[in-house]
């Protein structure tokens, strides 16, 4: 009996030395929104000409998809936890969330990349975006797009015509043996976010800002063909910093 | 004692009578090869849990895929209207069934189902399931025109059928859940990844200076723009597997991904069809209307279509396309055969 008690106090001791005392881990979901200047968008929003853009065209949504990378939270003392390293977020298909339960309690800096940087942007190395054709061809430098936006204006001639607003790495191919690219993905910083026990996230993307800041986008002119045109995909990287915001932070 | 002696000998009968077709008959697990391109490349294929494959169960498929019983009169199987020797299709624009009445779909070629990540099957995406697919010409009044029931009592009153169903799914009772689980199985492993063009990507061969100048027709998103739809050397499927209006008409008889959604939005809209093996396919498009590549390649160049549901990614529809030169157009067409796959249509794993 004196030996089971010496046993059993010992295996006490050991499990309580064993087992220091874990710091709260968070929930942490990341949620996707769409609006157009603040009116919700969704995919039963698609194919019908029901929005006008800064430059007066009436157009339509028919398929929008994106691709966010390096989403991370960064704490006041410079760790980075990271929620993922890339998602496809696509609108017509329903909701993404990024979900993560890994997270200590605290306020964090919330961040991702639209897109790809040039170091991530590697050509046919992920899988799921390849099975769901997101890729680049390799005469514009491969790698993936990074938004795959179509649908339809009605402009000068008035009656609907296609637009393929696709952002991807810009290229300049006016030598064809020397193309000169330059990386348009860019850092959106959203701010701090506190963290409890669970946070619901929202991240908001505001469709009209493509069109609109600080470049008016005129579908007249710009409309097809805009991966290969170096100028546009600049002007795109342009609007599209306007376009991401905080949204609701629900604890 | 008496009784404890009864109790273990009841127990031991139970597990003889219980085990004996588990022991017995445990199919096997088919090792499904996948092309290196594929493994490469793609997320794995779509294996249903309820649905494993196995050696007894394609076997079994295979055998009901060729079987003239599946039909009313015994004088059609699966493979009439889809035939190895043309990539699982035939060579004409409707099928006539068991009755002679011809039907208003051409029959899609049969490979590579397995990576339907939607698995939204058939031309109108109207079957969501290839098991719930293989339901679907038995029983259709133009096609097969028989009813399960009787299909299933042929099936069970044959020497062969029992056993095998027996030994891949562990029952010999026969319905139309288990032969369409069989067909399924085979259908899943028609796999299709040998072409030119992948043995081009797999560094074994050069493609020729007119196929490398259509392929870059393809790709060119000011030319053909092919691949927005129809894949990439990323994408060995040759097709995304979704529903477009590629601007054949401006209105339509046939409303398609509409009909089935009942969705005006999806009026028009069909199946993206893999652009492999179209070399053993034509004639092609949802209702066969082109009989050869030329023709369909004018189209896109220059026959589009305007309606409210055309895909944006159809380009320059005012002006009928996007106008390729005719050496452009040959180029296109040199680069889209090297995607045929001479050895899928030749392999005898999937003759009868």
């Amino acid at each position: 009996m004196k030996v089971v008690l010496f046993l059993l106090t010992g295996l006490l001791t050991l499990s309580s030395c064993s087992s220091p005392e874990k710091e709260a881990r968070a929930t942490v979901a990341i949620r996707f929104s769409h609006n157009w200047e603040n009116t919700p968008v969704t995919s039963t929003d698609f194919n019908t000409v029901k929005f006008t853009n800064e430059n007066g065209e009436m157009l339509s949504i028919e398929r929008l998809r994106y691709i966010v990378s390096n989403v991370i939270l960064t704490s006041a003392s410079n760790e980075v936890y990271e929620l993922s390293s890339y998602q496809l977020v696509n609108l017509g298909e329903g909701q993404v969330t990024i979900e993560s339960n890994e997270i200590p309690a605290g306020d964090y800096k919330l961040s991702f990349v639209f897109g790809f940087t040039d170091n991530d942007n590697t050509d046919g190395s992920y899988l799921d975006l390849n099975t769901v054709s997101f890729n680049v061809p390799r005469m514009l430098g491969g790698g993936y797009h990074f938004m795959q936006f179509d649908g339809k204006y009605v402009g000068q001639n008035l009656a609907p015509a296609g637009f393929n607003y696709h952002v991807t790495r810009a290229v300049n191919r006016e030598d064809p043996n020397n193309l000169v690219f330059q990386d348009t993905s860019f850092k959106v910083d959203l701010g701090v976010v506190t963290i409890a026990t669970t946070a619901e996230i929202e991240i908001k993307m505001n469709i009209a800002e493509w069109f609109k800041n600080p470049n008016t986008w005129d579908l007249n002119t710009l409309n097809t063909v805009l991966m290969p045109n170096f100028d546009a995909q600049i002007l795109m990287h342009q609007n599209g910093k306007s376009v991401f915001s905080l949204g609701e932070v629900n604890e | 004692m008496k009784k404890s002696c009864i109790f273990l000998l009841a127990i031991f009968l139970l597990m003889h009578c219980t085990s004996k077709e588990a022991t017995v008959y445990t199919p096997v697990p088919y090792n499904l090869e996948i092309p290196i391109l594929f493994a490469n490349k793609l997320i794995a294929p779509v294996i249903p849990t309820n649905n494993p494959l196995t050696e007894e169960g394609v076997a079994l498929g295979k055998k009901l895929f060729f079987d003239k019983k599946l039909s009313g009169n015994n004088t059609q199987s699966c493979a009439s209207c889809h035939s190895p020797q043309k990539s699982f299709t035939n060579n004409r624009q409707f099928s006539k069934g068991i009755d002679g009445l011809l039907g208003t779909r051409n029959s899609m070629p049969l490979f590579n189902l397995a990576w339907n990540f939607d698995e939204r099957f058939a031309w109108d995406g109207k079957e969501l399931s290839l098991e719930r697919q293989a339901l679907e010409p038995v029983k259709n009044p133009i096609e097969m025109h028989a009813n399960w029931e009787v299909v299933a009592e042929k099936l069970q009153a044959n020497s062969e059928y029992p056993d095998l169903f027996l030994q891949a799914f562990g029952t010999s009772i026969i319905d139309s859940i288990l032969i369409t689980r069989a067909i399924a199985q085979f259908e899943r492993i028609l796999i299709s990844g040998n072409s030119k063009f992948d043995q081009y990507l797999r560094g074994e061969t050069t493609l020729t200076p007119q196929e490398q100048s259509g392929f870059t027709v393809f790709m060119d998103e000011a030319k053909g723009d092919c691949f927005h739809c129809h894949g990439s050397d990323n994408n060995p499927l040759w097709t995304d597997n979704k529903f477009h209006n590629n601007g054949l008409d401006s209105g339509f008889s046939d409303l398609g991904l509409g009909a089935v959604t009942g969705d005006t939005n999806d009026n028009g809209k069909f199946k993206s069809p893999s652009l492999r093996n179209l070399k053993f396919t034509a004639p092609y498009m949802h209702d066969g209307r082109f009989t050869t590549l030329e023709g369909v390649i004018q189209h896109y160049s220059e026959g589009l279509q305007p309606s409210a549901t055309i895909d944006p990614l159809m380009k320059k529809v005012g002006q009928g396309g996007v106008g390729l030169s005719t050496q452009e157009k040959a180029n296109l067409k040199a680069f889209l055969l090297s995607l045929s796959d001479p050895d899928f249509v030749n392999n005898p794993a999937f003759r009868e």
